[in-house]
């Protein structure tokens, strides 16, 4: 085994940390917090336009899974915005791998230029995790479907110029064999945002979808083969693109902080033997997070397809950083519930911010649950349980 | 970046798989208690060249790297192999790396003579619990700063202490013991030793691990309970889907970290910069992948000895040996939350000295809230 990136996968993390050196200022980060909205269309047209972000295109780019993993890792340890440059990927890479020269002009060309973004409209009220439920219907009327229905969670829809609409075509056929994956420009009538505010500084929406006419082209993939879309999406979700190192500015953080605070036991908190520990245990599971998303994007590199060990990375990293959230908020007492831009606040508020935001990551992009039964199943070879 | 074993690495995997699934096993395992060491398949594994194959072929071993030692550990973890295999190959490198590597001589290569390493610090003359003490013939300690070889074996098995984990190990008076080395020089040798014996005893847990996996899987499927397996029930099925990810995550760090001592023999500098997540030190790694390796196999041996019900607890089932086998080695060098604190303090104070480093350049203060410079 060798586990050296190669050289010229060091030079493009190289380049990727000299463009946040540049770019990823302060301002960024506040403005990011401040708004809710992790995606700033400045900094990523920043990023087009040094040419890091085509080239990272799952299948479409010059640049491999593995490079694709180190941009999202620099992003993320950061502490950048890049839930739109997610997206941009996702969406890119299925319109790649399935789309129409009509959704590379209208869509993908302008995605990679940082200045546009999508959003993606799967789960539904009712439907969260058995996703091939979905009730949001398009009929065909002509050349044109019409949709209506209602989709949740729909983070950046307030500033997408597309949604990755899954809908409903056939009710008359299995769930899975009924679905059509729609790209819907945002600008068209009947459809309307509503903020959701979340515990955390991040916003998301519902977005309701009544009578939108679309033209056939914007249709991605077969009629009934929304399905076989999704997985092309989930494949690339899972895993590669961020997610799975939120505790390396954790670590960060909390050591910074740790170094300063007194501790009531005399010294500062660094002194503490429990809180050193803490810090040790966090850097070994940043280690091991890192290790299986690298092997997730090693094995897309080399052909294969990630998506058990997508599962386990995922699985893995979000409870080890939920855990480390709560050692820390515990050890940092009542400094670590003071928020961002509070006199006195533990690490500046961080603490309070990982708190809050850390419920949502065994949730959003499979929940632990559905990776556990992923695993049980198709790896463990148990027999399935629903 | 290359996942793979090499073709040498897969070669080696082989014949050690089937080596050690002929000679060895839960089966003989067994019999081997409560002493924890096989002699028949210790005088076979010596034909297969296993016990010096860690040295230098400069001074007569197979050359063979700390990566591919780790490979030969996991399959003989994974069958609880009864055999000090680990044990003597560190402690073999130890002495072959010193300024006079004459203690490495033939015997030792061979393994008829087996060499053993005291992990910790002698105290008051005695290196206690010593590994394989009870069946080494040799014994390196570190007492002070003298690097020291026990040659005393006369009734060795009497001294075996019974144990947790059935391991043949012994306290040894070195009250005759000769001194191999002294000073920083010999501090550090038994130190490079012991992170070996981390990583490589690491390596041995994710075989455990693997197996108790494998054992707890196969449990359920077949055990019928309310009319179904009961491995056919989520509650079941999620004690056990944690496992896979822990367990592989500790077999890439243990992977990474065998991959950095050879990097070390090499003279490659590794990195020590958790902020960026950046880790290719080699003590690092050994002591995470260690601790990583301990809870995965903790965990995975607990798991499916749960998952057994009551014929998990009873001595016929074969989870138990590694469950209690898990949790010695695990246990045996120091208490996990005390190598976390060593592992911290060796961070920290690489950091002090990158701050030492930048105020001595004079550059310019990390912007607080990205952590860059």
């Amino acid at each position: 085994m060798d586990f050296s990136l190669g050289e010229r996968t060091e030079a493009f993390r190289v380049q990727v940390r000299a463009f946040l050196d540049e770019h990823l200022t302060a301002d960024v980060i506040e403005r990011m917090h401040a708004s809710g909205t992790f995606n700033d269309k400045d900094f990523n047209g920043a990023l087009a336009e040094a040419g890091l972000l085509a080239g990272a295109v799952p299948g479409y780019g010059d640049r491999d899974p593995i490079e694709l993993y180190v941009l999202f890792n620099e992003l993320e340890k950061a502490g950048a915005p890049y839930d739109g440059l997610a997206v941009t990927m996702l969406v890119a890479g299925v319109i790649h791998a399935v789309g129409t020269d009509f959704h590379h002009t209208e869509v993908l060309e302008r995605l990679l230029t940082g200045q546009f973004n999508c959003c993606l409209g799967y789960s539904e009220p009712d439907h969260g995790s058995d996703v091939a439920a979905i009730t949001t219907k398009a009929v065909r009327d002509g050349d044109e479907w019409v949709i209506d229905g209602q989709k949740m969670w729909t983070t950046m829809a307030h500033e997408a110029d597309w949604v990755i609409l899954l809908t409903r075509t056939n009710p008359d056929v299995p769930k899975h064999k009924g679905l059509t994956m729609f790209l819907v420009p945002m600008g068209l009538p009947g459809i309307e945002v509503q903020p959701v505010p979340t515990m955390a500084s991040e916003r998301t929406n519902a977005t309701f979808y009544s009578g939108v006419r679309v033209g056939d082209e914007w249709r991605l993939g077969e009629v009934d083969g929304g399905w076989a879309v999704m997985g092309v999406a989930l494949a690339f979700e899972r895993g590669v693109m961020g997610g799975t190192n939120p505790a390396v500015p954790l670590l960060n953080h909390v050591r910074n902080w740790a170094a300063e605070a007194p501790s009531p036991d005399g010294g500062t908190m660094l002194d503490d033997p429990l809180l050193r520990e803490r810090l040790a245990r966090t850097a070994m599971a940043n280690q091991v997070s890192q290790l299986l998303t690298l092997r997730a994007a090693w094995i897309a590199a080399t052909g294969g397809l990630p998506g058990l060990e997508g599962s386990m990375a995922k699985l893995y990293a979000t409870e080890r950083y939920q855990q480390a959230v709560g050692w820390f908020q515990q050890m940092a007492g009542a400094e670590g519930l003071l928020s961002f831009g509070v006199d006195g606040a533990a690490a500046d508020g961080w603490i309070d911010y990982d708190g809050r935001h850390s419920p949502v990551v065994t949730i959003y992009g499979g929940t632990t649950e559905i990776n556990r039964n992923n695993v049980a199943e198709r790896h463990l070879g148990l027999p399935r349980a629903r | 970046m290359d996942l793979n074993l090499t073709e040498d690495q897969e070669t080696i995997r082989e014949v050690f798989a089937a080596f050690f699934d002929g000679e060895t096993g839960p089966a003989r395992a067994r019999s081997a208690e409560p002493l924890g060491f096989d002699a028949t398949a210790w005088e076979r594994l010596l034909e297969t060249g296993a016990p010096g194959m860690g040295v230098a072929e400069a001074v007569g071993g197979g050359g063979a790297s700390l990566a591919d030692l780790a490979v030969v550990a996991t399959e003989a973890g994974s069958r609880i192999a009864p055999l000090p295999l680990v044990d003597h190959i560190v402690t073999t490198r130890l002495l072959a790396r010193l300024a006079d590597p004459s203690a490495c001589n033939d015997d030792v290569l061979a393994g008829s003579a087996i060499v053993g390493l005291a992990l910790r610090p002698a105290t008051r003359g005695i290196a206690r619990t010593v590994p394989n003490g009870a069946v080494a013939h040799r014994v390196v300690a570190l007492d002070g700063d003298r690097l020291v070889i026990d040659q005393h074996t006369d009734n060795l098995l009497d001294a075996h202490l019974a144990n947790h984990g059935c391991l043949p190990l012994a306290h040894r008076d070195l009250a005759d013991a000769e001194t191999l080395a002294e000073g920083p020089a010999a501090v550090a040798a038994h130190a490079r030793a012991v992170d070996e014996w981390r990583t490589l005893t690491a390596a041995t847990l994710v075989g455990m691990a693997r197996e108790a996996l494998v054992l707890g899987v196969n449990y359920v499927k077949e055990r019928e309970q309310f009319g179904r397996p009961v491995g056919s029930f989520q509650a079941v099925q999620h004690l056990l889907a944690d496992l896979p990810g822990l367990i592989d995550g500790a077999h890439l760090l243990t992977a990474k970290a065998a991959w950095a001592g050879d990097r070390a023999t090499a003279g490659i500098a590794g990195t020590l910069d958790v902020d960026a997540n950046d880790v290719t030190d080699f003590p690092v790694l050994a002591a995470m992948s260690l601790v990583a390796a301990g809870e995965a196999a903790v965990l995975a041996t607990d798991r499916s000895l749960h998952v057994h019900g009551g014929y998990g607890f009873s001595e016929e089932y074969d989870i138990q040996l590694y469950y209690r086998r898990a949790r010695a080695l695990t246990w045996l060098l120091d208490d996990p939350a005390r190598e976390c604190r060593r592992l911290a303090g060796m961070f920290l104070a690489a950091d002090d000295n990158r701050l030492a480093a930048s105020a001595h350049h004079d550059s310019p203060q990390a912007n607080p809230e990205t952590g860059r410079s």
